[in-house]
């Protein structure tokens, strides 16, 4: 039955609905190469193009569920283009993502995968399993392919909240869609290695939470002290990294005050140090 | 060659209503009402998981009697044109009057296209938040729209439960409790039977609630809503 006036399309998926009806509207569909004929060729394109990128983002388990943080700045080549950007975003009730990339096309994919995900709740009555969001975004990222010839590259860090396994889980992926879980802990951008050298140092399973969040907190500090790319805390702006908290409660914040307390107690740890 | 009959325009059209209302008619009756903190929705159906009433975005829901097949098809449609539009403007653009609008455009040109009218009767409400108020459309078979106040019935005897509903009503509007109650009392009376609470669906739309207001009752939960 075709309905005038209104969408019609066959099947749950909010992306594949956006790919076949509006293409203009996902992250890989702009039809670039025909309007701009030098954007085409990879090697011209790539070096022409800056846009705001480089990031620490980093996802630890605990014993309950998951932490994901992030840092706030956004640099264009060697300027800082953004210092409060918010690299961590709330999916849904039991997950969260988030993104190292081009910040324009990072922001739209987390949007459209939020509407995904709510599309197909709402159209099917449940909610995706913890393993199918994680499918579905790595086909997002997937589709996104050309893009990254452009020099648009989009890197998600997903958690979720399994509510079968009950068990926190983490994915990371590569630019083509690949998608792979990590058993304990994991960081990407360009500041991700120094973090997760912090992890692995410090991470031990079953860790509580505070020690956790600490620990995350504790990583993104040393990657912001080893790469330009990243921020760390600015305590004359008052701008601190985000975390959240994804268990099986659901997804909570951590807030501005308690993440200040914790870098409050590790600068003067630092500072002691240098005496 | 045979010449094909001819049939008045106006005949035609009273058979595809006559059709239409009466496989309407056959189901049984959706509810939904103002209260003090937003938009009750009830409807006798035995089925706990093929739903009549649904969420269509953070402030609106659905509701459909007739034929399952065919308001379902109209639930998917809406829920793709909210999500679409929410995502290409903002959460706040989508309204309720605009999905109303085109379900109505649509049901209209079926109407009058198709051989075979839907057989179905829906509603689109919205709860108002900021000061504005609630809206509720009750939308038919052949794209007819109605903006409705305090409440609207949809499907099977709709006007017996509208004529009870008017009796009970009171002026203030009424609490959840309250209007639950009222919700079942008319269902209850056009009926002729005890409802039993596993062949009830009740949903709301909470103003109290955070981004998304929907929110469905399942048995247990409405039992101890009303103790």
């Amino acid at each position: 039955m075709k309905l005038p006036f209104l969408p019609n399309h066959d099947d749950a998926s909010f992306f594949d609905f956006l790919t076949a009806q509006h293409p203009e509207l996902t992250p890989g569909g702009h039809r670039w190469d025909e309007r701009l004929p030098g954007l085409a060729e990879p090697s011209r394109a790539g070096g022409a193009v800056t846009v705001p990128q480089a990031t620490t983002v980093l996802a630890i388990k605990y014993q309950q569920g998951v932490i994901i943080a992030g840092d706030r700045r956004a640099t264009e080549g060697f300027q800082i283009a953004e210092r409060r950007i918010e690299k961590v975003f709330k999916i849904d009730d039991y997950s969260a993502m988030a993104i190292a990339g081009a910040a324009g096309p990072c922001v739209e994919m987390a949007k459209l995968f939020q509407t995904e995900l709510e599309h197909y709740e709402k159209l099917e009555g449940v909610q995706l399993s913890c393993e199918g969001k994680a499918n579905k975004l790595g086909q997002m990222v997937k589709a996104n392919l050309p893009m990254v010839f452009q020099g648009l590259v989009v890197m998600p860090l997903y958690v979720g909240y399994d509510l079968k396994r009950t068990e926190g889980r983490i994915f990371k992926y590569d630019l083509a869609g690949g998608r792979y879980e990590e058993s304990d802990y994991h960081a990407i951008g360009s500041g991700g290695k120094d973090a997760r050298n912090t992890m692995r140092e410090h991470f031990r399973r079953g860790v509580a939470e505070p020690d956790a969040l600490k620990l995350a907190l504790l990583a993104l500090y040393n990657a912001a002290d080893d790469d330009v790319g990243t921020g760390g805390p600015d305590l004359v702006r008052g701008i601190y990294p985000t975390a959240k908290i994804v268990n099986a409660t659901g997804i909570t914040d951590v807030s501005e005050e308690q993440i200040r307390n914790i870098y409050d107690g590790l600068i003067e740890t630092r500072r002691s140090k240098e005496r | 060659m045979p010449m094909p009959y001819y049939v008045s325009p106006e005949q035609m059209m009273q058979d595809k209503a006559e059709y239409a209302k009466k496989g309407i008619a056959k189901g049984r009756s959706i509810i939904a009402m103002e209260y003090a903190n937003g938009i009750l929705m009830a409807a006798e159906n035995p089925s706990a998981s093929l739903h009549k009433i649904s969420e269509i975005y953070d402030n609106i829901a659905f509701a459909g009697a007739g034929k399952y097949s065919e308001f379902e098809n109209l639930r998917k449609a809406g829920i793709r044109h909210a999500d679409l539009k929410g995502f290409m403007y903002s959460r706040e653009d989508v309204t309720a009057r605009s999905l109303a609008n085109g379900y109505s455009q649509s049901l209209g040109t079926i109407f009058s296209q198709e051989i075979k009218p839907l057989e179905v009767e829906i509603l689109v409400v919205q709860i108002g938040h900021n000061g504005h108020s609630n809206e509720m459309y009750r939308i038919s078979f052949d794209g007819s729209i109605i903006d409705e106040k305090q409440f609207a019935v949809i499907g099977g005897k709709s006007e017996a439960v509208q004529a009870a509903l008017k009796e009970k009503m009171p002026e203030q509007l009424p609490d959840l409790k309250t209007a639950l109650t009222i919700c079942m009392g008319a269902l209850e009376q056009t009926g002729n039977q005890k409802l039993s609470l596993e062949a009830l669906e009740v949903a709301v739309l909470d103003r109290t609630r955070d981004s998304r207001k929907f929110r469905r009752y399942t048995p247990s939960e409405t039992k101890q809503l009303l103790s």
